[in-house]
């Protein structure tokens, strides 16, 4: 008999220790190629107060849109100095931020260029399993034709792009995650 | 370009929902629209690695800390990680959290009145072998309240996080003693809806695992979700 799935649990209030390591919120080296950007929000619960006890993953393709991982068949190149792999834990108001860069286009099947993303693993207390979401970038034209963000209801879409608060710093993203209610986030089952 | 397979679906029973009555917490958290259904891409099918920043040597003892020895019962927790078709996954990181034998985290937030035990971080970390096996000591973490409702609480368990070989088999649960008689009243195991789901979580003593004047074995094995047999659509 084949063996059946490990179930989900909380990763609960106490996770911070073992899991968060100072540093793993920056994806980048000094010698990673492609622009910097910064990605910072909050996560925010059904009353809109910010959530202190969550943990954020990123995963994300290079520059050239290539991911370290042996099942991208892409004939791009690997960044030696880019790994794709970020985590952070929320503040006390909910705050999270990362640096990394941004990716590039990943190719999918009928040679269809995907539109650039970051995605989202989200755990915290009161999620007895993780909630998946995509970071996608503001005035991208493969926005349009992206085969998962064209999925999506049109009017619930604009949860998942970032925005540029400030157009003097282009480099800050903002893009915060509402678990619950009112502009609530869309999120995946993958 | 052809893409490799991608990954089989959760279970249907086998993981809790996000919503749960009897669990406080998942009140103001859970989100109201269900998810998105994602056909697998790239994106779900590569996942990452720990390069780089691998175990080190006694992150797989957590019953030696500052110098000194942890008070508890020593046990043993070893098994394999498995995907669905019973594949070993190899080079898998594990990372391990835990209570100490009196019920109290090393954390600040944590303001139950049971002592800390200044040799016990409760913290460890292992990665599987070509087998997919792990191994790791500890000592059995104490049970602890919770204000989840009225007398609540948590049954002895022992926190994992793991990636697999993919984004989507990225993996965070609890391991629990067989035999507890708090398991019945715990909102937490008992979220996941089908019972013998709930029961591939409890751990099996095992007394070819126990070393003999030293520890008590516990076998854990955990199986994360295996590829399609059948190349990804779009
Ligand atoms: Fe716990």
């Amino acid at each position: 008999m084949s063996p059946l799935q490990t179930p989900s649990q909380t990763v609960g209030p106490f996770f911070k220790p073992a899991l968060i390591r100072s540093g793993n919120e920056s994806l980048v080296t000094s010698n990673s190629r492609g622009e910097r950007i910064t990605i910072e929000g909050r996560i925010l619960d059904g009353d809109a107060a910010g959530i202190s006890d969550a943990m954020i993953e990123l995963w994300q393709a290079n520059a050239d849109g290539r991911y370290d991982h042996p099942d991208d068949l892409q004939e791009k190149l690997i960044d030696p100095e880019f790994h794709g792999f970020g985590r952070a834990a929320t503040d006390e108001l909910g705050r999270f931020r990362f640096h990394t860069i941004k990716p590039g286009s990943a190719t999918g099947p009928g040679n269809l260029l995907h539109a650039p993303h970051i995605n989202v693993s989200i755990f915290a207390r009161g999620l007895l399993k993780r909630l998946v979401t995509r970071i996608y970038f503001p005035g991208e034209q493969l926005n349009a034709t992206d085969p998962v963000l064209n999925t999506v209801a049109p009017g619930r879409r604009s949860t998942l792009i970032a925005r540029i608060e400030n157009a003097d710093q282009p480099g800050i993203l903002r893009f915060d995650i509402v678990l619950q209610g009112e502009n609530e986030t869309v999120f995946f089952d993958v | 370009m052809n893409s490799p397979n991608g990954y089989r679906r959760e279970s249907s029973g086998g993981h809790p929902p996000y919503d749960n009555p009897a669990y406080a917490s998942t009140h103001k958290r859970a989100p109201r629209n269900a998810p998105v259904r994602l056909e697998h891409t790239l994106s779900e099918i590569t996942g990452p690695r720990f390069a780089g920043d691998l175990p080190a040597p006694g992150e797989d003892d957590l019953t030696h800390f500052d110098g000194g020895e942890a008070l508890g019962e020593r046990i043993i927790v070893t098994g394999r990680v498995l995907d669905e078709d019973g594949r070993a996954i190899p080079h898998t990181v594990i990372e391990i959290w835990q209570a100490n034998a009196a019920g109290r985290y090393a954390h600040a937030e944590d303001r139950h009145e049971a002592p800390l035990d200044p040799y016990f971080a409760g913290i460890g970390r292992v990665i599987t072998d070509t087998q997919g096996a792990y191994r790791f000591m500890t000592v059995k973490p104490g049970a602890y309240p919770w204000r989840n409702h009225h007398n609540a609480w948590r049954p002895n368990h022992i926190h994992f996080s793991l990636f697999g070989p993919s984004f989507a088999t990225r993996l965070i649960t609890q391991m629990y003693f067989p035999g507890d008689p708090l398991l019945d009243l715990d909102p937490i195991f008992n979220s996941v809806p089908d019972r013998s789901a709930r029961e591939r979580l409890i751990a099996k003593f095992d007394i070819e695992v126990t070393i003999p004047e030293y520890a008590l074995g516990y076998r854990f094995d955990f199986v994360i979700r295996g590829r399609e047999a059948t190349p990804t659509p779009g």
